[in-house]
């Protein structure tokens, strides 16, 4: 496990962007968006020994002209007052914000400038040949609209870093959103440049938010083709999921040829997850990055940018999910057994529910799902049709 | 809403004597399937559709093209006086029209002239837009005895959560005669909490049940 010390000459394997001014990124004690989610991981990994302070580097804030490149000056403006509470909800309301989803908080600009610094610090460190890999677990705000806020996400990091790298590297990306819910934002963002490849698998919009991302969703004009969704049927498990996310990953990065890979790594397709009706279990966030992993380097020199997402079981769902994605970045043999039993023991009296003790889920966790032959059928009718036109090509 | 707010301003005609072969380029160059015949006064005479031409010109298995039969003035295929409508028509009886009529498109006429145009396909993407599907937003359905005023209690609760409402639709409870299905979209990512309350209320939300949620 042991890495480059931090010596900033020598190329980096993998690096962990955060701070913990991240946690500033904070609408309400009871809001589901819960950046706690951070110290818990970052937590984990430091008691498995798996992170070091040589591997941390902090956020930038990114500035106003980076924040131009996905989101309107208008609305940055109006981010901005809200922050310093110069206007009130009723004013703010069609930008999305002093919602009941995004509330107004102190220094919502800057905390949410920060998460996508956050990003961008990662897309240096990866395309200047500082580090193979790159890790914002503070970023992924995927419902970010270019000139509203929308599903807890005031500014989209992902597009904000995806133009970044258009302009600056000149370099093609693929972006790849695991996370439950449809990755809007970033898909429309895009929706029309043939660069940029989105693909987002999540649960169908028959109930869950925010009811876009039909696999007739493939992009317009002249980015027509090159935006893929999987709508997946709620209580759809592991098996059927995984089906679909290898086969699409790897069949469209074969034909998209990326330079660069950016995966969304929302946490909330676990069954535990308050908000989705989903059943994943920790299988499912040992395999995802993995094969991240291995297109990147098949396909882009090793180079992969990784961002968190959604996930509001933060107690036995995302600290888990995403310390194995930080240990395949880094090539660690993935844990089988036991959590350390001093991360259990601090957190255990804190948490609402009872921890899971081990790094994958018991064997029946839920009761068997009555139409799952149906649900898994009906899922690969979705993949088939969401990668017929690059099969006929 | 009227007809004269969704229509199609920008329509492409052509005189009765254009011919078929004008009609496929017209046609293909477009996307389009429908061609309002009009006249040297802008009165409209005539419809023809993709069927149409499909229906006068040969088969593409047979060999050669037949260059007279493409040649041929559309006045002769065409629908002649086709059902036509007014700026301010409602949709929902314009809807009607469609399905009564088993028609494709439906020339918007005022003062003698052609002035719009609304298909099927507009039509459709209309009910899709009052549905509110096409914006981000979660969808609750709630089961409710089919009685006055039940709209304003169930909506009571998106009020004290201060959560926007994007869409209602209501139907019948095909189960039970007695109830109604109360279909909202909301702009929330977390319905948890009105899901809650409404329950509370004493209404049946249908599924999912929310995994680990008591209900």
């Amino acid at each position: 496990m042991a890495k480059h010390a931090g010596n900033d000459n020598i190329k980096k394997h993998a690096v962990y962007v955060y701070s913990e001014d991240q946690l500033g990124y904070k609408f309400s004690d009871t809001h589901p968006f819960n950046q706690k989610r951070l110290t818990l991981t970052t937590d984990l990994l430091r008691k498995m020994n798996a992170l070091s302070d040589g591997d941390i580097v902090p956020p930038r804030i990114a500035t106003d002209e980076e924040l131009y490149l996905a989101h309107d000056a208008r609305y940055i403006d109006m981010v901005k007052k809200a922050s310093k509470g110069l206007v009130t909800a009723s004013q703010t309301e069609s930008f999305g914000i002093g919602t009941d989803d995004t509330p107004i908080f102190p220094n919502m600009h800057e905390a949410s400038a920060r998460l996508v610094g956050g990003t961008l610090t990662a897309v240096e460190y990866v395309m200047e040949n500082k580090a193979s890999h790159a890790l914002n677990l503070g970023g992924g705000l995927h419902h970010g609209f270019r000139g509203r806020a929308s599903g807890f996400c005031v500014y989209n990091d992902s597009s904000v870093a995806i133009k970044y790298i258009q302009d600056k590297y000149n370099a093609r990306v693929l972006y790849i959103d695991t996370d439950a819910h449809h990755g809007d934002g970033v898909q429309w963002s895009f929706y029309e440049d043939p660069n940029v490849c989105t693909i987002s698998i999540h649960e169908t919009g028959r109930y869950l938010f925010p009811g876009t991302g039909n696999v007739s969703e493939r992009g317009s004009g002249q980015g027509y083709g090159t935006s893929f969704n999987l709508p997946i049927d709620a209580f759809t498990e592991d098996d059927s999921f995984l089906e679909l996310y290898t086969t699409a990953f790897r069949e469209i990065a074969a034909f998209f040829k990326p330079d660069v890979i950016i995966s969304q790594n929302g946490a909330d397709a676990h069954y535990f997850d308050p908000l989705t009706h989903l059943y994943g279990t920790m299988k499912i966030y040992k395999e995802i990055p993995k094969l991240a992993h291995q297109l990147a380097h098949e396909f882009c020199d090793g180079k992969w940018i990784a961002v968190g997402g959604g996930g509001y079981d933060i107690w036995r769902v995302v600290p888990r999910a995403w310390s194995l994605l930080w240990m395949e970045m880094n090539d660690m043999e993935l844990p089988q057994d036991s959590l350390p039993s001093e991360w259990l023991e601090q957190w255990e009296k804190e948490s609402p529910v009872p921890l899971i003790p081990t790094w994958m889920d018991p064997d029946n966790l839920y009761e068997a799902i009555p139409r799952k032959a149906e649900i898994t059928e009906k899922n690969k009718q979705v993949l088939d049709k969401a990668l017929y036109s690059i099969r006929n090509n | 809403m009227i007809v004269e707010q969704m229509m199609n301003k920008n329509v492409l005609t052509f005189l009765p004597s254009n011919t078929i072969k004008e009609a496929i380029t017209l046609l293909r160059e477009n996307k389009i399937r429908h061609i309002p015949i009009v006249n040297e006064q802008g009165k409209v005479v005539g419809v023809v559709t993709d069927r149409d031409i499909k229906e006068a010109t040969p088969s593409n298995l047979t060999d050669g093209q037949n260059h007279e039969l493409l040649e041929t003035p559309l006045e002769e295929i065409m629908t002649k006086n086709p059902v036509i409508g007014h700026p301010l028509d409602f949709v929902e009886e314009v809807a009607t029209i469609f399905y009564d009529q088993q028609i494709g498109c439906l020339p918007i006429i005022s003062g003698g002239k052609l002035v719009g145009i609304v298909t099927e396909t507009d039509l459709l993407y209309k009910y899709i837009e009052l549905t509110g599907a096409h914006q981000p937003g979660s969808q609750i359905e709630v089961r409710v005895p089919n009685k006055a005023g039940i709209l304003f209690e169930v909506s009571k609760v998106f009020h004290d959560h201060h959560a926007n409402v994007l869409s209602v639709l209501v139907y019948p409870d095909l189960q039970h005669e007695s109830n109604k299905i109360l279909v909202f979209r909301v702009h929330t990512m977390n319905p948890l909490e009105i899901i809650e309350d409404i329950r509370k209320e004493g209404f049946d939300v249908l599924w999912p049940n929310m995994p680990g949620m008591t209900t």
